[in-house]
């Protein structure tokens, strides 16, 4: 017992170690970020430092934007509330295309990887299709669903679909054919093989691939609004390029960043809890 | 001598080689082979010979090229619902924790959840893995993972139990242990076993019969040797005595021409 006692006071101890050195790190991340605004700052305005590349003061400022420029108009667009709208339209786009995108690649990657005469079948037009460079569908796809949110939902999940097609198949098909052979001897059905063998190895490799297709759906909406549309966040970042106002496209892209971190900080979540058994690379800690 | 619990009838299993066309490699020739009931049958044989392929044609994975498969008495079609499987690799579900590895049979079966729970820990608890009902297969030792396997087989209650080198992954200590521990589950209700193996001394301590194979390709068996000591067996004490060296030292001398002639083909390949 004392010495069950000693184990758990050593990794309490292990534990705060960790936990301050985090905090250290979290301190640098902070300290990096603000010396890169401070940076920016100090190029950007006007008569500060002496002009050794621009000939006129004003031109840094206005090819580069200004940090505290940049701030007062997120500020504004958060305080005032205009920026939700945009916000919300960006987010629903994204979530719709990464849900459809998901769901569709699940089910077509399971029926390709299950039936091989489907699989050799559409196996060249699955490749054609991927390598397609797919971004020039967008302005065709503003063409046929119009300028609201349909036709940025389909092209993110052109771009969702074979991030996680290709996982799902890859899931399939490696499958351990021993845990495989395992479930047959214990009675499983074909419909149960799905249900409790391949479709849980073919999870695990889609929430593997869940970063790159939320980072991809997001893409796909910003990128829709940016060539046409009437709404959302890439609709305002085209605006201000169209008047050369630099402060509200970096602030945009900003604002966009943010978010992305924050559907990455989520997808993150949802990972470790829905993967628990997963065995992690490295469970010791160094003292 | 009543029906066996299991029947391999003029086994041939033949694949297609994967290179040159028409080629072929019989991995298993002629072989005729039972398991009497509440029998232990153990199957030695140098590496490579064939043994798992056999296990596999009793299991109804794989379908023989000629022969036939009675279990108790019925031609075998599709999979061997009789039989439990236990496997030489980790066939446990890495998605499941232990409890649900071992009911998953049952779950196969539609027995509602609260039932399949009750009997998957009557069944950890006799396997002796109480308290470790919700770890995952990677939390557990290789010797852990073993008896969740055991107890996932033995909980369905199979008429005959196929085991393929289940131990050989394991360190000795804890194989002497586990090969104690199928000897007691064993005891408790006589069931038919199909052990294969390539250790002779896990052989003898374990069977009732030792068979020997040939080495491959077109293995068969050439020996059969009744395994006379007294049940019940301590594995680690039983290996000691002179009725076991003197087995041992028999069967050996039949084998040894097999293994040097496996180990000189998989040389020169």
């Amino acid at each position: 017992m004392p010495e069950a006692a000693r184990v758990e006071g050593e990794s309490e101890g292990r534990r705060t170690h960790l936990r301050a050195s985090r905090g250290r790190l979290a301190l640098y991340h902070v300290l990096l970020l603000g010396g890169l605004f401070l940076f920016w700052y100090v190029m950007t305005e006007p008569g500060l430092i002496p002009p050794f590349y621009f000939d006129d003061p004003m031109r840094a400022k206005f090819f580069f934007g200004q940090p505290h420029v940049v701030f007062k108009r997120i500020w504004a667009w958060f305080a005032g509330g205009s920026i939700y709208l945009h916000l919300g339209v960006t987010l629903l786009e994204t979530l719709l295309a990464f849900a459809i995108g998901t769901v569709l690649g699940l089910a077509f990657g399971l029926w390709l990887a299950l039936s091989p005469t489907a699989s050799t079948l559409a196996d060249p037009y699955i490749k054609a299709m991927n390598a397609m460079p797919r971004v020039i569908l967008a302005p065709i796809f503003a063409v046929w669903f119009g300028l609201g949110i349909t036709s940025k939902v389909v092209f993110g999940v052109t771009l969702v679909f074979f991030i996680v097609f290709f996982n799902v198949y890859q899931g399939v098909k490696e499958v351990s054919p021993v845990v495989l052979a395992n479930a047959r001897m214990l009675g499983a059905s074909r419909q149960q093989l799905l249900r409790y063998v391949y479709l849980p190895s073919a999870t695990s490799w889609v929430f593997s691939s869940l970063h790159t297709s939320i980072g991809l759906a997001f893409v796909g909406a910003v990128v829709g609004e940016y060539l046409g549309s009437a709404r959302g966040v890439g609709y305002l970042i085209h605006q201000a390029e169209g008047v050369f106002d630099i402060d509200t496209v970096l602030a945009g892209i900003l604002v966009l960043t943010m978010f992305a971190l924050i559907l990455d900080f989520i997808v993150t979540q949802i990972e470790s809890r829905l993967l628990v058994w997963r065995p992690r690379a490295a469970e010791t800690e160094r003292l | 001598m009543s029906t066996p619990a299991l029947l391999l009838e003029r086994i041939t299993c033949t694949f297609a080689s994967r290179e040159g066309q028409g080629e072929r490699y019989t991995a298993v020739k002629d072989t005729t082979l039972a398991v009497g009931a509440g029998e232990f049958v153990s199957v030695v044989g140098p590496t490579g010979c064939g043994k798992s392929t056999l296990l596999n044609v009793a299991a109804g994975l794989l379908l023989p090229s000629s022969g036939n498969v009675r279990v108790l008495g019925e031609p075998l079609a599709g999979i061997n619902a009789k039989a439990g499987y236990m496997f030489q690799a980790e066939s446990l579900m890495p998605w499941r924790n232990a409890l649900d590895n071992v009911l998953a049979g049952l779950e196969f079966a539609g027995i509602d959840r609260g039932e399949a729970e009750k009997r998957a820990r009557e069944w950890l608890d006799r396997v002796g893995l109480t308290g470790f009902e919700h770890r995952y297969p990677h939390e557990l030792s290789g010797g852990m993972r073993k008896r969740v396997a055991l107890a996932q087989i033995l909980i369905l209650d199979p008429r005959l139990l196929l085991m393929d080198e289940p131990f050989s992954a394991l360190d000795v200590q804890t194989r002497q242990l586990m090969e104690n521990e199928l000897l007691d589950l064993w005891s408790a209700d006589r069931k038919s076993v199909l052990f294969i193996t390539h250790d002779l001394e896990e052989a003898i301590a374990l069977s009732d019969r030792v068979i020997v194979l040939s080495a491959g390709p077109a293995t068969h068996p050439i020996g059969e040797y009744a395994i006379d000591l007294p049940r019940p067996r301590d594995v680690n004490e039983i290996r000691l005595t002179p009725r076991f060296l003197e087995l041992h030292a028999e069967i050996w001398h039949k084998m040894k021409n097999e293994v040097l002639k496996g180990y000189a083909r998989s040389r020169k390949s």
